[in-house]
């Protein structure tokens, strides 16, 4: 029987390139392509970047503490992920419209969602943190790869609208098997929807290494798809950052879907409920820290001669603000009325569920009487 | 010894590996990791990644390529990694697996386990403690069987393997860690479980299944500190029914009281009540009453101990066939 292995698998001579824009020691490589989109990026435009990253993982850090101490269901950490996360929302525009997975806290941190409307999901106070509409990114999508889909739909509807916009989707490696995505790419294809598919690669769906999920590069097969196609290295925030410039740009200007492979690594467990430990080594998480893409950032402020220190202070003192603020909300937030087990499950009048309803608080105004 | 459902589950799919070469694991996280809950912990190493299969993240292909599996005379156990995620397999299961005995006119076995962890009650987001076994009750085709018991957890796996039609297997996730004393006897058969009487009593007839039946438990104890007699049925096999064991006894009590965490609507407590008003119609002396999970999408956690029956709303339906009992026995005298 033909097995699966998943050692490290020999990819194909003329597979897609990995743009960097920042090697590991933080010097600038030239990217003929790709340069044109950071040159305009500013020394703050650089801190900016920086503090994000440096509250998104504070953010990160305070929710795993937070369900440690019960005050959250579950989390699901993204540390690792911050450049890929961050590089990319700050290249979109407001009214493109974003659909994320479950682990996109940044994304949607970054589009102005508060850090507890976030959490209160991930708290079972409610199961989503925030108002699409207000904030153009859809409710987050646990179920894998759905959510790709209805990028594609959004995006057809762009098309058909005759406006620029893009609709984004996130979504990992895993998620890559899914019948869904593959359909979203043959939607997105055909009708050259402006649509950027936008892949966090960080090597693991839970316990199984991306080369149970693809025998050759994820952008490769995306180019199969006919999408205009880009692997960068995710933890470098400036090839992100102008990889998804050039995505957005290409399809603003009509010429069809996009697919970015973000090549990047969950530094942390699956969920808080996972033990990495009994599925992957050591040495490689040692590997991974190495590449880390704040230490990057950092390393590369100082190479350009920037004041570092001072950036680093402003970063960490707005990540300590945001932690207490974020630890005070969560800790006061009330329980979700009875009530609202109720509501909103029709937006019409629907008659069974409102004698459903009376019932059901009927009932426990009985128990009041008695003194319950 | 006592073990853990958990371990009763893994030693069940364990034994029946080592006796039959045919059967094969496949699930998402199964092989390396053991499953998300465990219950394949150890079996890789054990049997070798061809027995014990980590698959691509995608439950149609799962559902699918166990069909193919069969085809080709293996005897498939899948493991779907939460009840949720069920649906993006609904085509193989419902339009393929169910149906390929039929079609084939009796030519193509179909002997394919589905083992879903379901329900909720352990504080998780949304996909993660849905019930949904009506909508395989309600397709020709399917067994569908509910353990409660560690024992039943082990034997029931037993037969579902054993069986030659497909089985969806309903394995209460929220009871994974109940202890129990465990038989490793073989299955006689292949066929279905019948229900099973977990306590007799003259009263009221409540069933259940899955996890609801620990709470059943409970109610019969609280009941009879009230001088209430509750006969406690647990159904294990969905489909087939075993309304046979379900009507001795509501013709003995007269009252008929069921229990399930799944939504209301077209559920299978439905089911039950009609088959029992159609066969108990003279003996009923009250309609037949559910407590259900409401009609509406599973809430987020910090509201679902409002969803899910608890002691005091299976005891408020007892108490309502009871009163009615007593007012018309009182009103006789
Ligand atoms: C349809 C479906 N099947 C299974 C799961 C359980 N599950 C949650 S996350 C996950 C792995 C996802 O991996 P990937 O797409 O790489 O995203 P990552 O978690 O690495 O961000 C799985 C199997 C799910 N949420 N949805
Ligand atoms: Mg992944």
């Amino acid at each position: 029987m033909l097995i699966v292995s998943t050692k490290h698998i020999d990819v194909a001579a003329e597979c897609i390139p990995t743009h960097q824009l920042l090697n590991v020691a933080g010097e600038r490589v030239p990217d003929r392509e790709l340069d044109h989109y950071v040159a305009k990026l500013t020394e703050s435009d650089l801190a900016d970047f920086l503090r994000d990253m440096v509250v998104l993982r504070r953010l990160d850090n305070e929710a795993t503490a937070l369900q440690r101490q019960g005050e959250l269901g579950l989390w699901a950490p993204l540390l690792g992920q911050e450049a890929a996360q961050i590089g990319s929302v700050r290249a979109t525009r407001d009214s493109d419209f974003i659909f994320p997975s479950y682990r996109e806290h940044g994304v949607a941190w970054a589009r102005g969602v508060k850090a507890e409307d976030l959490l209160s999901v991930w708290r079972g106070a409610q199961s989503s943190g925030w108002n699409p509409n207000e904030v153009n990114i859809a409710c987050q999508q646990i179920v894998i790869g759905a959510q790709t889909l209805h990028a594609a739909g959004y995006g057809m509807g762009i098309k058909f609208d005759g406006t620029d916009d893009v609709a984004i989707t996130y979504f990992g490696d895993g998620a890559t098997s899914q019948g869904d995505v593959s359909e979203a790419m043959v939607f997105a294809a055909s009708y050259q929807a402006p649509v950027l598919f936008f892949c966090q690669n960080n090597q693991w769906a839970i316990s199984e290494p991306v080369a149970l999920q693809s025998r050759t590069q994820i952008a490769d097969r995306a180019q199969g798809f006919g999408l205009k196609t880009w692997r960068v290295d995710g933890n470098d925030i400036l090839a992100v950052y102008a990889a998804t410039q050039a995505a957005l740009a290409h399809c603003r200007n009509g010429l069809g879907p996009t697919f970015i492979e973000a090549v990047t690594y969950r530094m942390g467990s699956h969920t808080t409920a996972d033990d990495p430990t009994r599925y992957r080594k050591p040495d490689e998480l040692e590997q991974w820290k190495a590449k880390d893409p704040i230490d990057r950032l950092v390393k590369y402020l100082h190479v350009i001669g920037a004041d570092v220190q001072s950036y680093e202070q402003r970063a960490q003192n707005a990540a300590d603000e945001l932690a207490a603020q974020l630890r005070a909300a969560i800790t006061a937030m009330p329980d979700p009325a009875v009530d609202e087990l109720f509501d909103n499950v029709y937006s019409e009048a629907h008659e069974p569920s409102v004698r459903a309803r009376e019932g059901y608080l009927g009932y426990l105004a009985e128990f009041e009487g008695e003194g319950h | 010894m006592a073990t853990t459902m958990l371990k009763a589950l893994n030693q069940s799919l364990r034994d029946a590996l080592t006796e039959d070469e045919k059967v094969v694991l496949l699930g998402e996280d199964i092989g390396t990791l053991g499953g998300v809950f465990r219950v394949t912990d150890g079996l890789k190493k054990e049997f070798g990644e061809h027995r014990v299969v980590d698959t691509p993240l995608a439950e149609s292909g799962i559902v699918g390529t166990a069909i193919g599996l069969a085809y080709r005379g293996y005897r498939p156990v899948v493991e779907i990694q939460f009840d949720g995620f069920t649906y993006p397999a609904f085509d193989q299961l419902v339009s393929q697996l169910a149906k390929l005995h039929y079609r084939s006119r009796g030519r193509v076995k179909m002997p394919v386990t589905v083992r879903i962890p379901y329900g909720g009650g352990i504080g998780s987001p949304e996909h993660h403690s849905e019930s949904p076994e009506a909508y395989f009750a309600h397709t020709a085709g399917l067994r569908v069987f509910a353990p409660s018991s560690v024992q039943d957890a082990y034997t029931m796996l037993r037969q579902a393997i054993a069986s030659d039609d497909p089985v969806i297997y309903f394995e209460p996730k929220r009871r994974y860690h109940e202890k129990a004393e465990v038989e490793l006897a073989t299955p006689e058969n292949d066929s279905s479980p019948k229900a099973k009487v977990l306590r007799a009593g003259d009263d009221v007839t409540v069933v259940g299944y899955g996890p609801t039946t620990y709470t059943l438990m409970d109610a019969a104890q609280a009941a009879e500190d009230e001088g209430v007699s509750l006969e406690v049925i647990d159904l294990r096999s969905l489909d087939p029914l075993d309304i046979d064991t379900v009507a001795e006894s509501v013709k003995r009590t007269g009252k008929l009281v069921v229990v399930h965490e799944a939504s209301r609507t077209s559920g299978l407590g439905a089911e039950i009540c009609a088959q029992i008003t159609e066969t108990c119609f003279d003996y009923l002396e009250h309609a037949p009453l559910r407590v259900t999970g409401f009609d509406v999408p599973y809430p987020p956690s910090r509201l679902e101990s409002h969803h899910l029956p608890d002691l005091d709303r299976v005891m408020h339906a007892v108490d309502t066939v009871m009163r009615h009992h007593e007012a018309t026995e009182g009103a006789a005298k």
